[in-house]
């Protein structure tokens, strides 16, 4: 009863935050908003028992995203101020919503409670995908092509929004905040590492300690820290690429061990190499889950002549 | 472990009822705006409506009897990957809409010097 009293009220807090995100008048209310929004999305994880998801959740949802919309916050300057909506154009809005929303629901109530095949062929082939934690075996065995495409995406995402992002917002640390995160820095590492080794049985994987490490290496960057962690370092490209590339390789490797070369059954590890493989994959998705998630959300222009020059023109500018 | 998901599966109801309602708050955002990053901020709410859906979907009969099979595992793994996803998407959006907000002041200042 205590309970369902706590879900009620998780559940209230939560459409509350997001109701109240949507309709507040200025953004930085919004951007706030969301960002609490996100931690007690964390916390609805746990709640469900799911928690990979909350250990992912926290760092992405609360620390990357916010990150990310407080900078475009300051990006934002003067565009901040939209135009303020009459009555008619929230209205008709709202009713399409409240009627999508009813044939949603009436929806959700006919899925069928039978919950397919997968869950019984995921604990019958447990055994052999090298891990015993399932959503491990399930990210890195039985579906790795999610995985291999899901690298990929990132990677696009990067190459992409190097192209297009603006000139870093200069901004100054604070002295307090900089020796915290210095403090803050061998923690996260371990406790990534811990993350890693533990996904294979229980709990945790490439993707919460790749979320875990870009989320203390933001937090560095912010303050002026690992001044190397930047595009320009071939380092930094090499362990970007790594991710996808080792991911390959691995494929490949697997498709020359196995009997069928002839016929081959992609993406599937020989059971006996299976433990290693999915080690070494999820060592290399890490350091670039981690590294391409920073430069997402510290994205900074690589130094082509263009962006230097204006560089130059803004310094001249502000002095 | 088990208790608590035996009181779980009285409120699941509630958490799928909230999951429907979070898209469809997303969906107003969306469509109402009016700023570009209230837009994204609201495409972030969909997908955590949706995320939420699945998640509660992954229990669906998880209370026949089977004491240690709890959530469907396939569920959740696509979930994490829509995790990561989303906020990589996010991030290229934004980098695009800072981009455009430069190009407009720029657009702005330019015939008034």
């Amino acid at each position: 009863m205590s309970l369902l009293l706590f879900d009620l009220l998780l559940c209230g807090l939560l459409l509350a935050l997001a109701l109240a995100s949507v309709l507040s008048r200025q953004l930085s209310h919004a951007v706030i908003l969301y960002i609490a929004f996100g931690l007690l999305m964390a916390l609805t994880w746990a709640r469900l028992a799911a928690p990979d998801l909350a250990l992912a959740e926290a760092a992405i949802g609360a620390g990357l995203t916010g990150a990310l919309c407080f900078t475009a916050l300051a990006r934002q300057g003067r565009l901040a101020v939209g135009p303020t909506l009459g009555w008619q154009q929230r209205c008709w809005p709202a009713l399409f919503v409240l009627v999508t929303l009813c044939g949603l629901l009436l929806v959700l109530l006919q899925i069928p409670v039978n919950p397919g095949p997968l869950p019984a062929l995921v604990k019958q082939q447990l055994a052999a995908s090298g891990v015993s934690h399932p959503v491990t075996a399930v990210l890195l065995n039985f579906r790795s092509w999610d995985t291999l495409l899901e690298l990929l995406v990132l990677l696009l995402a990067l190459l992409g929004t190097l192209q297009v992002a603006p000139a870093p917002v200069r901004q100054s640390s604070w002295v307090l905040s900089r020796s915290w995160s210095q403090l803050l820095a061998p923690l996260i590492i371990l406790l990534a590492g811990y993350l890693l080794w533990a996904g294979a049985h229980q709990p945790g994987g490439a993707f919460q300690a790749g979320a875990l490490l870009a989320a203390g290496a933001v937090v560095l960057k912010l303050n002026q820290q690992l001044n190397w962690l930047v595009w320009t370092n071939g380092w930094v490209r090499f362990f970007t690429i790594a991710g996808l590339a080792v991911f390959v390789i691995a494929v490949l490797a697997a498709w020359l061990l196995s009997d069928a070369v002839a016929e081959p059954v992609w993406l599937s590890w020989p059971p006996e190499f299976a433990k290693y493989i999915i080690l070494l994959i999820e060592i290399f998705a890490t350091l670039a889950i981690a590294i391409t998630l920073t430069l997402l959300v510290v994205a900074e222009q690589p130094g082509t002549p263009l962006s230097l020059a204006r560089q130059e023109d803004n310094e001249t500018a502000d002095g | 472990m088990r208790p608590l998901m035996a009181e779980l599966s009285s409120s699941l109801n509630v958490f799928l009822a909230t999951a429907a309602a979070l898209v469809a708050i997303g969906v107003y955002g969306f469509i109402v705006g009016p700023e570009p990053l209230r837009r994204i901020v609201a495409l972030n709410i969909i997908s955590a409506g949706i995320f939420k859906l699945m998640v509660v979907l992954a229990y669906r009969g998880s209370g026949n009897g089977d004491a240690e099979w709890l959530a469907d595992p396939v569920l959740h793994a696509l979930v994490l990957t829509g995790l990561v996803v989303a906020v990589s998407a996010t991030a290229f959006a934004l980098a695009l809409l800072a981009r455009l907000g430069q190009s407009m002041t720029a657009g702005q200042e330019d015939p008034g010097q």
